[in-house]
């Protein structure tokens, strides 16, 4: 189903995912999929819920086995830590009675994992601050990070997950709980990094638009099989149908992305609601 | 300045052999729990400790029927109710509570047995008493390099694992991300919390060790957002609780009844319950304040702005 198109010689890629399946409780929750990072590539992990995105990231992680299939992070197979990825899952639930500072939980990004207790405060604290200007969290470096809005909390997360100067950043719907603004500034701010350091990002969501203006390419992801290229290539009737296995439509609409499916035939467009087990495709809402 | 120091402390305190070895038991039992109870109550196991301070008096009655010092029979039936919860409890948190809840019941269940035992085999009437609700004056000086030695290497395991606990708090999936050993570092954590729950034990009996795990540390949490300064944090108002609690209790055998000192535990217990009060309304009101501040400052940005006469309205 893949579609490569960058001339990807296996030996540069940041990621190489090559026919991954994973099975969870008798079920294939991924079935085949394959796909390449470049570094410094922009890469959309598109799909509704329970289509399998978080199920892919923890493959990649190294935190979930594959039934089948191989990934090679940086050209070298999964270890247990893998140093050049850099992790923004999907749910962390930031209490506010953490005794975190936004600042504390940058700080565990460079060195959480080690033992005994954080010395050279000068050094870490210089770092923390510059990660925390990068990604203009600095005004509430010093607040409790379970207090933050979701938003700013999702920026705290994201300067954890950098400071440790990984090659590869995954975020797992980082858009999610936030509103138009926030999600534009989350979306650019990613986009400037990836650009600016050569980061390559692997981010998923369940909607295409926030991310159109940013993205190189995209891996569309249904009922745990993927379609990968780019957004011309991979967001059409013809390849979104053979992916969810009915018919759908792709309708483009004030520069937005509609793909809607369940017509029963000529006489009219049925929106499925997509709950949560759905396998149809999102039902892009207009806002 | 005498007189001050003869109402507080009544005659014979500073001369007395249990109440130094009370100071510094409970001195060094509240620094060690307050310091593995922060980490308690930010991974949500505030449940898991009280039953395992409560499963503790099966082994405390057990180890006054063999003779033992209760410690050992805390800790013990600690640890090995902590591994019972962590294999019962497999990772769903609310599996984890059933579990506990299940190793609590059998641990009481043994607990009624053994403390019948103990009444009916023995002449000295109160074990109950001090097992369950602990009598810090009567901690034998004998256990003190044991109690030192046990708060020491909690200590140092809290030290070795401060990062690692604090980022698998954050989230697990990022820990292990970072190749963290989550599942035995969640071991190791609920064996140095049996054993910091033990020690409470030993000092205010099996039933009230939660007071002391959870209590401090929940108000350090609400007085200090830094992690090294609410480990710290709790400690202080641990051993705060503790020592006025030991003056207190020491200075009842004046009160009425007359002979009779108030049980040490009750002291601490409630100083630990009133700190926590405190320091609720104290950040209640340093908000309160806070807010109202910024709030008349924006009224004065607000009423200042001549040049955006819309901005008020
Ligand atoms: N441990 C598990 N055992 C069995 N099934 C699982 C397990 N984990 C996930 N699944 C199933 O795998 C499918 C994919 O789940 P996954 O969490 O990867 O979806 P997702 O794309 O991240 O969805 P969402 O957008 O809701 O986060 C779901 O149908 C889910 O029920
Ligand atoms: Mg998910």
């Amino acid at each position: 189903m893949s579609v490569p198109t960058l001339d990807p010689s296996a030996d540069d890629a940041i990621l190489d995912v090559d026919g991954v399946s994973v099975w969870l409780s008798g079920r294939e929750v991924l079935h085949d999929v394959r796909f390449r990072i470049m570094p410094g590539e922009f890469t959309g992990l598109i799909g509704s819920n329970g289509a399998g995105k978080t199920t892919l990231f923890r493959v990649i992680l190294g935190l979930q086995a594959s039934s089948t299939g191989s990934v090679l992070v940086g050209g070298r197979p999964l270890t247990r830590r893998n140093p050049i990825i850099g992790y923004v899952p999907q749910k962390v639930f930031l209490d506010p009675d953490m005794p975190l500072r936004a600042r504390d939980v940058v700080a565990l990004g460079l060195d959480g994992h080690r033992l005994g207790v954080p010395l050279g405060w000068g050094r870490r604290r210089q770092a923390v601050d510059a990660m925390l200007d990068a990604v203009d969290a600095r005004r509430f470096a010093d607040a409790r990070v379970g207090n933050l809005s979701g938003g700013e909390q999702q920026r705290v997360l994201i300067a954890h997950a950098l400071i440790s100067r990984p090659r590869l950043l995954l975020l797992d719907e980082p858009l999610a709980n936030l509103d138009i603004r926030a999600e534009g500034e989350v979306v650019a701010l990613l986009a400037r990094i990836a650009r600016e350091q050569r980061i390559a990002v692997l981010i998923s969501a369940h909607d295409v638009n926030p991310l159109l203006p940013v993205m190189d390419r995209l891996v569309y992801v249904a009922a745990g099989k993927t379609a990968s290229g780019t957004t011309a290539e991979v967001i059409r009737a013809e390849v979104l149908s053979a992916l969810y296995g009915q018919h759908v439509d792709v309708l483009r609409v004030h520069g937005r992305i509609l793909v809607v499916a369940g017509a029963e035939g000529p006489s009219g467009v049925t929106v499925e609601e997509t709950d949560g087990a759905a396998v149809g495709p999102d039902i892009v809402s207009l806002r | 300045m005498n007189q001050v120091l003869r109402v507080l402390f009544a005659p014979g305190f500073f001369a007395s052999g249990p109440v130094h070895a009370a100071l510094v038991v409970g001195a060094v039992v509240a620094l060690v729990t307050g310091a593995v109870g922060v980490f308690t109550v930010i991974r949500g196991q505030a449940f898991a400790g009280h039953a395992l301070g409560e499963v503790g008096s099966a082994g405390g009655s057990a180890a006054f029927l063999g003779g033992a010092n209760p410690l050992w029979g805390f800790m013990g039936i600690a640890v090995v109710a902590a591994g019972l919860i962590e294999l019962l409890g497999l990772h769903r948190p609310r599996a984890r509570d059933v579990a506990t809840g299940l190793v609590l019941g059998a641990g009481l269940g043994l607990a009624a047995l053994f403390l019948y035992l103990d009444a009916t085999s023995s002449s000295t009437t109160g074990v109950a008493v001090t097992i369950l609700f602990g009598s810090l004056f009567a901690v034998s000086q004998q256990m003190l390099p044991s109690i030192v030695a046990l708060s020491a290497v909690s200590l140092v395991v809290i030290a070795v694992c401060y990062r690692m606990l604090l980022l698998s708090s954050l989230s697990s999936d990022l820990a292990a991300a970072r190749g963290v050993p989550v599942r035995a570092l969640g071991i190791a954590y609920l064996v140095i919390m049996a054993v910091a729950v033990s020690l409470a034990a030993e000092t205010i009996g099996a039933i009230l060790a939660t007071a002391l795990v959870v209590g401090p540390p929940a108000t350090a949490l609400r007085l200090t957002k830094r992690p090294g300064g609410a480990l710290v944090v709790a400690g202080l108002i641990g051993v705060a609780a503790v020592w006025l609690g030991i003056v207190l209790a020491y200075d009842s055998y004046y009160w009425p009844p007359a002979g009779h000192g108030w049980p040490v535990s009750f002291f601490v217990v409630a100083l630990v319950f009133l700190f926590y009060l405190v320091a609720g309304a104290v950040t209640g009101i340093a908000q309160a304040r806070r807010s109202r501040r910024s709030e008349s400052a924006s009224r004065l940005a607000a009423s200042g702005c001549a040049e955006h006469p819309g901005d008020a309205a």
